[in-house]
């Protein structure tokens, strides 16, 4: 019986075709809700990593509890109620024409579109807040980086923390943004200077301590030079004026009052 | 059952695929830093070699020669996407550290050199045996490498800490070249060396 005939090819291609992509799709729609509670909970760790509240064994779930989600609208620096803010999907509403708009400089984090809305973490210490989380998200060498940036809520300058729950790039290289010890590089840097311009920066090589400008600058990652450029641009975007400016000058202005 | 016994047992000394065949080091150098990444590995490369030899074996008699590396692939591929997805649903921390290396069993030439060489030319029982041996075999340089790399570079086995490190006021000074993929390979050149002095026969003639 001769194997090698033309239909006989198609049909044993076709049919092998057809029970792999069976198998694997019923295991990624069976698996896709225990993948989502992960990654919700995965989400849920880095911002209590960002905020400095995270200890390896703690109950996630219960430290969270502490943290007050709020949704922002980017333009006017207001918090919008109204929205449930574990259910808003920035992502979701990026790709959405009416809730979402175009980047005014869309080479600066390399991302074209972003949602109008954000949801913002705040931390509060007694009654006083403590720490605002703000997520940032651009792209890097392979892959758009996710991460949340936290700043000192008595002088909204002070980085208390970067880190990237969600990224692709090269494990060693640009993967070594999530090493504890370059995430602890950020601790205490300054992301703005007096007059409020964004100057924070990841600079290529080590930054010498003696330098003025060493409180604005941190060590670029060697062998992931368009990783770090990306990190330096996201940051320069969300940081700046089309980003969470308005919203950063407001409270502001609310505790100086 | 001594044909069976040499199927599977073989492969783990005799014919190691990483000692003898040099096959599949990629993976061997990037995944051992830890044993926690090092056993899920050896997991998922036994469950996709068992599985994919199986597979393939069961279908060998209607593959069209023409499309049959093909075919072969898109088994190993579908195998591991599946290992993929429960590794992201229950263990996602060891799947994120492990990040690509897992989609990467795909291009491992052990899983596509048995499917070729063994899977295609015997019976199912048989090309399952065979898979699990050579699996076994890999995982065995794994965990070797794992354990010394582990223990050497953080002083630590699975996260337990057993040599007391002198950043912590303890008196072992951790060797960071053992956290590098190149000690993998110093460590890998070193068991292929002792296995040799044992087993005379694998030490190759030169021509």
């Amino acid at each position: 019986m001769p194997r090698d005939t033309i239909s006989k090819t198609f049909t044993v291609a076709l049919l092998l075709c057809v029970v792999c992509s069976v198998l694997v799709s019923s295991a990624a729609v069976v698996l896709r809700p225990t993948q989502e509670v992960n990654k919700a909970l995965d989400k849920k760790r880095n911002i209590l990593i960002a905020a400095g509240l995270y200890k390896e064994g703690i109950d996630i779930d219960a430290a969270y509890q502490s943290i007050e989600p709020k949704v922002l609208e980017f333009s006017t620096g207001e918090y919008v109620e109204g929205i449930d803010p574990a259910s808003y999907d920035a992502r979701r509403a990026a790709i959405n024409p009416a809730t979402s708009q175009p980047t005014s400089d869309s080479e600066r984090a390399g991302i074209k579109r972003r949602a109008k809305q954000a949801s913002v973490y705040l931390v509060s210490k007694g009654d006083r807040l403590d720490k605002v989380i703000l997520p940032v998200h651009g792209k890097g060498l392979w892959s758009t980086l996710y991460g949340f940036i936290a700043l000192d809520a008595a002088d909204l300058t002070t980085i208390k923390g970067l880190v990237f729950y969600e990224h692709a790039e090269t494990p060693g290289l640009g993967g070594e943004v999530d090493n504890p010890a370059w995430k602890a590089l950020w601790i205490g840097k300054r992301a703005f200077d007096d007059t409020g311009k964004v100057r924070i920066s990841v600079i290529k090589g080590r930054v010498d301590p003696a330098d003025k400008a060493a409180k604005f600058k941190v060590d670029g990652l060697s062998g992931a030079t368009i990783t770090s450029r990306g990190v330096h641009n996201m940051l320069r975007y969300w940081l700046s004026a089309d980003g969470y400016g308005p919203y950063l000058a407001k409270l502001k202005t609310q505790g100086a009052a | 059952m001594g044909k069976a016994r040499e199927t599977l047992l073989g492969p783990v000394l005799d014919d190691n695929p990483i000692a003898l065949q040099i096959l599949g080091i990629c993976s061997a150098l990037a995944v051992t830093s830890k044993m926690e990444t090092a056993v899920t590995m050896c997991l998922a490369v036994i469950f996709v070699l068992v599985f994919s030899n199986g597979a393939i074996s069961l279908i060998r008699n209607y593959m069209p020669s023409s499309i049959r590396m093909i075919m072969q692939m898109t088994v190993i591929a579908s195998l591991v996407i599946i290992v993929d997805q429960f590794l992201r649903a229950y263990a996602f921390d060891i799947s994120k550290q492990l990040s690509v290396f897992v989609g990467l069993i795909i291009t491992n030439c052990i899983v596509m050199g048995r499917a070729e060489a063994f899977a295609m030319k015997n019976t199912v029982g048989t090309s399952m045996l065979d898979g699990l041996g050579n699996a076994l075999g890999y995982s065995l340089i794994l965990l070797v490498v794992g354990v010394l790399r582990e223990l050497f570079g953080s002083g630590n086995l699975f996260g337990q800490e057993l040599l007391s490190l002198n950043t912590e006021g303890g008196w072992y000074v951790p060797n960071g070249l053992m956290l590098l993929p190149p000690s993998a390979f110093f460590i890998i050149g070193g068991f292929i060396w002792l296995l040799r002095s044992f087993k005379t026969e694998q030490i190759e003639q030169e021509a």
